[in-house]
């Protein structure tokens, strides 16, 4: 066990290497719609318990399946008005039980990136070679259904192992080259992309993918007001549009289905969505556009900026 | 994890992982893709539910504790009294402002608080409003792993109290908690129930596949609940308001491309019959019955309709 995972160096929010983004957008905006599948009945994790109540837990179950069942087409509808194509966090066997969902998806270009195989499956316990091959049953079955070549990873239920990203990145080589496995949305660490140490050396990165904006965080953990989310939403961006004039800021609100497409709390997420695409120099974009463009335009420079600011800072530090 | 046991091969196995649901209570289908249903009174139906509960002092909590009970060490008078608050005053002011708005309710009800409470009985036969039922009481769980005999007994002494108490013939079932066994839907449909509540993965009513025959599984939101949100999520009163005003546009403008929908509240006496919240009820109620479209009605009158569509809309 390791008290820093090593994933990132301390890199400081200000004075960093000017960001810009397409058409010189100040906000790169996401929205990624977590579309799971939670098993009524999984094997029991002994480090971790799906459900709280003896098989079958009906209250837990029955709510996931509604953002499935009613849920999806709402949010799909209404991310269509707004001009937002969703970045897929997907329960991977969902390809398989609910492929009507996938195909509605692909129809409108969205990007599906993997959320494991089911959201009842923790990632806690697992040898590296179970992870790995969970992962890869993962990527696998995205490009088998669709077509993609999948690029980010955001682990089922956040659970992680300590190989988590490192894993991900190699099963994306081994499968996809450079195309595949170059992103990770399980740190939360930042509001601009930041390069990944990994094992491998990979060109890897952090795309932002808020865990506050989150609306299970928000109305499960924090639960907050439908209203004042839809407030936070709009608050959240004002600072990130705010700062974006200086240095391009990522903003992302991920959602799901069982949450933010019940029928009391549309109306505080349409608002917010209309309010954010209604502003110019906003990128309304996906996580993969994000992390390639990033790797592409600013990977480098932000690489050597971090080298050097610490460079520096050890150096004044031994002066001392 | 050097300290972590090591999962076993099953954990790598998707025995279930194939078209469909990974179980076999109900067909998977998208509400979208479901023949619309137009109810003959309106777009939208607003179904009231009020939940008359009995929570026992001696509380066994087993397997798990029930939402809305004793939480201090024996006894807990605090939450025992409160609870029964909303039988003796709640309740009352909770059906003036039903009455106020000429909405027609399910209550349901738990069996052993019929026997407790005759008086409230009485006035509810009188007054003729469609019961269900709601279990023994709110420490009697139906649960997974239950002796099928047990919950049999269960169910057949619940029935048989209320039907009494209520002089109808009971048709809907709400679990305590809405939580059950694997035998319970069976069982329910066995003993002559039509409709049960507990599942929420749906905004319409579907049919629900069992032992005994198919029973219909009927929308009632827990996540607009007075009990989710004011006491689960600490909401505001205000923001109560707040919801169901938002869902009750949302669902009006959806029934309006559609096909007809419910807005379903649950609510319990012993949170909105407190004099600080009874008059976000009457509010909710006032903002939904205005709306044009909107129409109430309980469970089974929506049911009857879904069981022959009406293709023509009256």
């Amino acid at each position: 066990m390791q008290s820093d995972p090593g994933f990132y160096e301390y890199w400081p929010y200000h004075q960093r290497p000017r960001l810009t983004w397409p058409n010189g957008a100040r906000v790169a905006f996401w929205v990624a719609p977590n579309i799971e599948f939670y098993e009524l009945n999984p094997p029991a994790n002994p480090h971790r318990k799906a459900w709280p109540q003896p098989s079958p837990a009906v209250p837990g179950y029955s709510i996931r399946d509604y953002g499935n069942r009613v849920g999806h087409m709402r949010q799909m509808a209404l991310l269509n008005k707004y001009g937002v194509r969703g970045s897929i966090s997907l329960s991977t066997a969902l390809c398989e039980h609910h492929p009507e969902i996938i195909e509605l998806c692909q129809e409108r270009n969205w990007e599906f990136f993997s959320h494991g195989i089911y959201n009842t499956r923790y990632t806690y316990g697992m040898s590296a070679e179970q992870e790995r091959s969970m992962i890869r049953d993962s990527m696998e079955t995205i490009y088998r259904h669709t077509g993609q070549k999948c690029a980010g990873y955001l682990a089922p239920a956040l659970s992680h192992s300590e190989d988590t990203l490192d894993l991900f990145a190699e099963v994306g080589t081994e499968l996809f080259g450079d195309d595949g496995g170059f992103y990770t949305c399980d740190l939360f660490h930042d509001d601009q992309p930041t390069p990944i140490n990994l094992r491998s050396g990979k060109r890897f990165v952090s795309v932002p993918y808020s865990l506050e904006m989150n609306d299970t965080i928000a109305y499960v953990v924090n639960k907050v007001e439908p209203r004042r989310y839809g407030q936070m939403l709009k608050e959240n961006f004002d600072r990130l549009y705010q700062e974006g004039a200086e240095s391009g800021t990522v903003m992302c609100i991920p959602t799901h289905n069982y949450q933010v497409s019940c029928p009391h709390r549309m109306r505080a997420f349409e608002e917010a969505l209309e309010y954010i695409t209604g502003h110019s120099d906003v990128w309304v974009t996906t996580g993969r556009e994000i992390a390639e463009y990033y790797l592409q335009h600013f990977y480098d420079t932000a690489r050597a900026d971090i080298e050097h600011k610490n460079a520096s800072a050890k150096w004044e530090a031994t002066c001392q | 994890m050097s300290d972590r046991k090591p999962l076993g091969s099953e954990h790598l196995q998707y025995p279930q992982r194939h078209y469909g649901m990974d179980h076999s209570h109900y067909e998977w289908q998208m509400l979208t893709e479901r023949e619309p249903v137009h109810w003959q009174q309106g777009e939208l139906a607003l179904w009231v539910n009020v939940s008359l509960q009995f929570f026992p002092l001696n509380q066994r909590g087993t397997p798990f504790p029930p939402p809305g009970g004793m939480t201090m060490p024996y006894p807990d008078l605090r939450h025992f009294s409160l609870r029964d608050y909303g039988n003796r005053v709640g309740i009352y002011r909770i059906l003036r402002a039903l009455d106020q708005y000429g909405v027609k309710p399910t209550f349901a009800v738990n069996g052993e608080l019929a026997l407790r409470t005759p008086y409230l009985m009485h006035m509810l036969r009188e007054r003729g409003d469609e019961l269900i039922a709601h279990g023994w009481n709110m420490d009697s769980p139906h649960y997974g792993g239950q002796a099928q005999e047990e919950e049999a007994e269960l169910i057949s002494r619940t029935l048989d109290t209320l039907q009494e108490a209520s002089g109808q013939s009971v048709q809907g079932w709400l679990s305590p908690g809405k939580v059950h066994s694997e035998n319970t839907p069976t069982l329910l449909a066995k003993h002559g129930i039509e409709y049960f509540c507990d599942w929420v993965n749906d905004d319409m009513p579907y049919h629900f596949r069992t032992g005994s025959g198919a029973l219909w599984a009927m929308p009632l939101s827990t996540e607009l609940e007075d009990q989710f949100i004011l006491r689960n999520n600490l909401h505001s009163e205000t923001s109560y308001a707040e919801q169901i005003e938002d869902a009750c546009r949302f669902l009006l403008a959806e029934a309006r491309q559609q096909g007809g929908r419910i807005l379903a509240l649950n609510i319990h006496p012993w949170m909105l019959g407190q004099p600080h919240r009874i008059g976000y009820l009457e509010r909710v109620l006032e903002f939904v019955t205005a709306q044009p479209g909107v129409f109430s009605a309980p469970a089974g009158t929506l049911l009857e309709q879904c069981a022959r569509p009406v293709t023509e809309p009256a």
